[in-house]
């Protein structure tokens, strides 16, 4: 063994054929992501999904929360999956190590897209004219996020943490890619892709408008945050959410209360 | 051509958009079949062997447990693709070297773990061999020893393998290919037993092709969550 040790050791499950390093991807609080290849599908690689035991927990009880918690993300992404919401299979788990193996979704997040499309622009945004500023391909992307969303609240799921970093941008075949070249084209392609939801490690199942609204608060949020300057596009996802849901309007009027008291109910009373 | 096996028989079934083959008098070699994450110790073998004629013999040899028979039988015409029928396999080895084994050994694993339940007899009666039905065999030997086995071991061990199954199988051997499984796959009996009929995401897919993954990725998906 010449390579340094890694940070954390890997799952057993990384560890029973030599012939492949694990990539670790992040690092979150409750889990891992590595990129390792598929079991069956060769040249293929799967996202690897691992929560590592936790020692300051009571042993059954850790061993109980981690396996009811990959099982319930496999159920999410399942049901998901069925009804057309774009979001990655499962491809194997074994919940009880704590692990699941589900498809590598290629391209990059939606916050790098966005990101290229703003470009490095580090002067005051108000000061900026849009005005003459082609943004129909950034406006689709939004539209495509907010069609996706729509069809995962249809779909019953709530994810509990929508942020662009929870979004893939999966590359099209060329033939769909806009054509061109120079800078207008490259920063097009920069926001071209089919949206793909991930990381439902917080999502529940709820027919709710409060938990439906509250889903939709912390992507405006983390847009806010994450890209102030592209702010002003946002009502471009609610716009497209309310035409791909039914149920659209009780919950962007649920959203207006929940601006104004914040993620959190009111414990008082 | 002269050599396909029951044609005059099989006329009356729909053969006529298939390819004609090569006659297959080359010696087919088995082959040792791919998967990452399990130990370099074990070697899965696998075939597909088409037109089968002696499938009652092949299940009582199963049935009475002839310890020569320590194969998976599948009915071919339930797999999808090879990577479903890979993902029941790599199932079954895994639970293997886990010592988690639900049936009584790695082979019947293959055939129950392609169920989307955890019932195992009804996993036998849907995708394992069935003598009166099965026309087409997948074929899958799972062997392990305490090391991994040299070049030369192993590609002894998989001649033992093929040409016990070539003396016992009445049928022509062909590769486990994707091409090959399609030419078989039951889609009807696929999507009563894996519960695709009826589901939005089909519906909405034209593409005939794009549909078919996405048959074989709920199908691997349900194999996952069995029981969920």
């Amino acid at each position: 063994m010449t390579e340094p040790a890694t940070e954390f050791p890997p799952p057993k499950i990384l560890t029973l054929s030599p012939a492949h390093k694990p990539i670790l991807i992040t690092q979150g609080a409750e889990g891992r992501l590595y990129k390792t290849p598929s079991p069956f599908q060769p040249d293929q690689f799967c996202a690897l999904k691992y929560r590592p035991p936790k020692p300051y927990r009571h042993p059954i009880l850790d061993a109980r929360l981690t396996k009811a918690r990959i099982s319930s993300e496999a159920k999410v992404l399942d049901r998901c999956y069925r009804e057309g919401v774009p979001v990655p299979a499962v491809l194997a788990k074994d919940a009880a190590a704590g692990w699941m193996m589900i498809e590598w979704i290629e391209g990059e997040p939606v916050r790098v897209g966005i990101n290229k499309w703003l470009g490095e622009r580090p002067e005051d945004d108000a000061v900026v004219d849009h005005s003459q500023e082609d943004e129909t391909p950034l406006i689709d992307l939004m539209k495509r996020i907010g069609v996706a969303v729509g069809a995962l609240h249809r779909t019953g799921v709530v994810h509990g943490d929508l942020t662009t970093s929870n979004m893939m941008l999966r590359p099209w075949a060329d033939d769909r890619l806009p054509n061109g070249h120079g800078d207008k084209a490259e920063k097009a392609k920069a926001v071209a892709g089919d949206v793909v939801v991930i990381d439902f490690g917080l999502a529940m199942q709820s027919q709710s408008d409060e938990d439906r609204a509250v889903d939709l608060y912390v992507l405006e949020r983390a847009f806010a945050s994450t890209h102030p300057r592209a702010e002003r596009l946002f009502h471009h996802i609610l716009d497209s959410y309310r035409g791909a849901f039914k149920k659209a309007p009780g919950v962007l009027h649920k959203l207006e209360d929940v601006r104004m008291r914040g993620r959190k109910r009111s414990m008082l009373g | 051509m002269s050599k396909r096996p029951a044609s005059s028989e099989t006329s009356d079934l729909s053969t006529t958009s298939k390819r004609p083959k090569p006659p297959s008098n080359i010696t087919m070699s088995l082959e040792r079949i791919p998967l990452e994450h399990i130990p370099p110790n074990y070697r899965v073998y696998g075939a597909l062997f088409r037109d089968v004629s002696n499938a009652p013999f092949l299940q009582t040899q199963l049935i009475s447990r002839n310890p020569e028979f320590e194969y998976a039988f599948i009915d071919a015409s339930t797999i999808v693709s090879r990577a479903h029928l890979l993902a029941a396999v790599w199932n079954a080895v895994y639970s293997s070297v886990e010592g988690n084994l639900r049936t009584p050994n790695v082979h019947s694993e293959v055939v129950a773990s392609l169920n989307i339940n955890n019932n195992i007899a009804d996993g036998y009666r849907r995708w394992g061999i069935t003598s009166d039905k099965t026309k087409d065999l997948v074929v899958v030997k799972i062997l392990s020893s305490p090391e991994p086995l040299p070049q030369a071991e192993q590609e002894n061990e998989a001649e033992e393998v093929l040409s016990h199954l070539t003396s016992q199988i009445e049928g022509r051997l062909v590769r486990l290919t994707d091409q090959e499984i399609a030419e078989v796959t039951d889609w009807q009996k696929v999507r009563k037993y894996y519960k695709l009929n009826g589901v939005p995401v089909l519906d909405q897919t034209k593409d005939e092709a794009v549909k078919k993954k996405k048959m074989e990725s709920m199908a691997i998906m349900g194999m996952a969550l069995r029981g969920l």
